[in-house]
């Protein structure tokens, strides 16, 4: 076996861009599912649902851009929209959520994990004394305002899911 | 993944490995830590229930550090699978220990939506190449070590 490095630290760029890259994935991935639940929500017609799964899908675009701001300084590239979409597509029967409160709870869970993986990556990097090629104090920035966005998510989300 | 679930992870591992209890060093050499430290988290370990440890013979999980060490190994499976099938990368193993303790399960389990993983994850772990034996880029062997 490898030799495991029992540590919560960030010690290159090569680790941080990675793990910038895997947020975009997360972001895609977020996006596409919503993206999947808004298109099979489409016939039923629930407004709220909707806007909320429209609004999600937006917002995880917009998170995704701002990650492949911050990976563009380290030299690294982005992984395609369309391979994740097309990833998405191929497993989404398996993971499938089969009516509004299963499509609300995966849309609890999305944005959960991402305010998850962003709290992490924050604390690893906060833990961290190596000298990125970014600026860290943006860095930072830019993750810390990205995370306080899927904490809204989460509580627009639960907000709704309590009142139905 | 936290400490405690990337130390049963490896004792699971290592005592599939030695078909019995997993010795102290064992673990601390597959960890990259010193037997002291490892020693310590066996104690905290045992004090929740999860090993028990017998004298001159080694480490055995209990049923409960079975399971949880299953679902880390699970997770850990996920990490090593995504990075080689879904960003390409070509040193997922150290990758993945690299990265491990950053990935929360609940991270995992949404990039688990994306990869083709096997029902029979995580039996199909295989420690002689340090990755899942169902992985297309498995066949491929560790490196030896120098």
């Amino acid at each position: 076996m490898v030799e495991v490095s029992v540590s919560q630290r960030i010690t290159s760029d090569d680790q941080l861009a990675r793990l910038l890259q895997i947020g975009i994935v997360l972001e895609e991935v977020v996006e596409a599912r919503a993206h999947h639940h808004y298109e099979s929500l489409d016939a039923e017609l629930d407004e709220e649902v909707e806007t909320l799964l429209s609004d999600a899908a937006e917002e995880s675009a917009e998170h995704r851009s701002r990650l492949e701001g911050l990976i563009e300084g380290l030299g690294v590239d982005s992984v395609p929209f369309d391979e994740i979409e097309s990833l998405v597509d191929a497993r989404y029967g398996r993971t499938q959520p089969n009516d509004f409160d299963g499509v609300l709870y995966d849309q609890l869970c999305n944005e959960e994990t991402a305010y998850k993986f962003y709290d992490d990556l924050i604390e690893a990097i906060e833990g961290s004394d190596a000298e990125f090629s970014l600026d860290r104090a943006e860095l930072l920035d830019t993750l810390e305002s990205i995370r306080e966005e899927e904490a809204e998510g989460v509580s627009e989300v639960t907000e709704v899911m309590e009142r139905r | 993944m936290n400490t405690a679930d990337q130390y049963l992870k490896t004792i699971y591992v290592v005592q599939k490995q030695e078909d019995g209890p997993a010795s102290t060093g064992s673990i601390a050499d597959a960890l990259g830590v010193s037997p002291a430290s490892a020693n310590e988290m066996i104690g905290k370990l045992e004090e929740r229930g999860l090993a028990e440890h017998e004298k001159y013979k080694g480490v055995r999980l209990t049923d409960d550090g079975i399971v949880k060490a299953r679902d880390a190994l699970q997770t850990y499976c996920i990490i090593e699978r995504f990075l080689a099938n879904v960003l390409a990368v070509e040193e997922f193993r150290e990758e993945a220990h690299e990265l491990e303790a950053v990935i929360d399960d609940t991270v995992a389990d949404r990039l688990d939506t994306i990869i083709d993983r096997q029902p029979e994850c995580p039996d199909c772990f295989d420690p002689e190449t340090d990755a899942c034996a169902c992985l297309e880029v498995a066949a491929v062997p560790a490196e030896p070590e120098q």
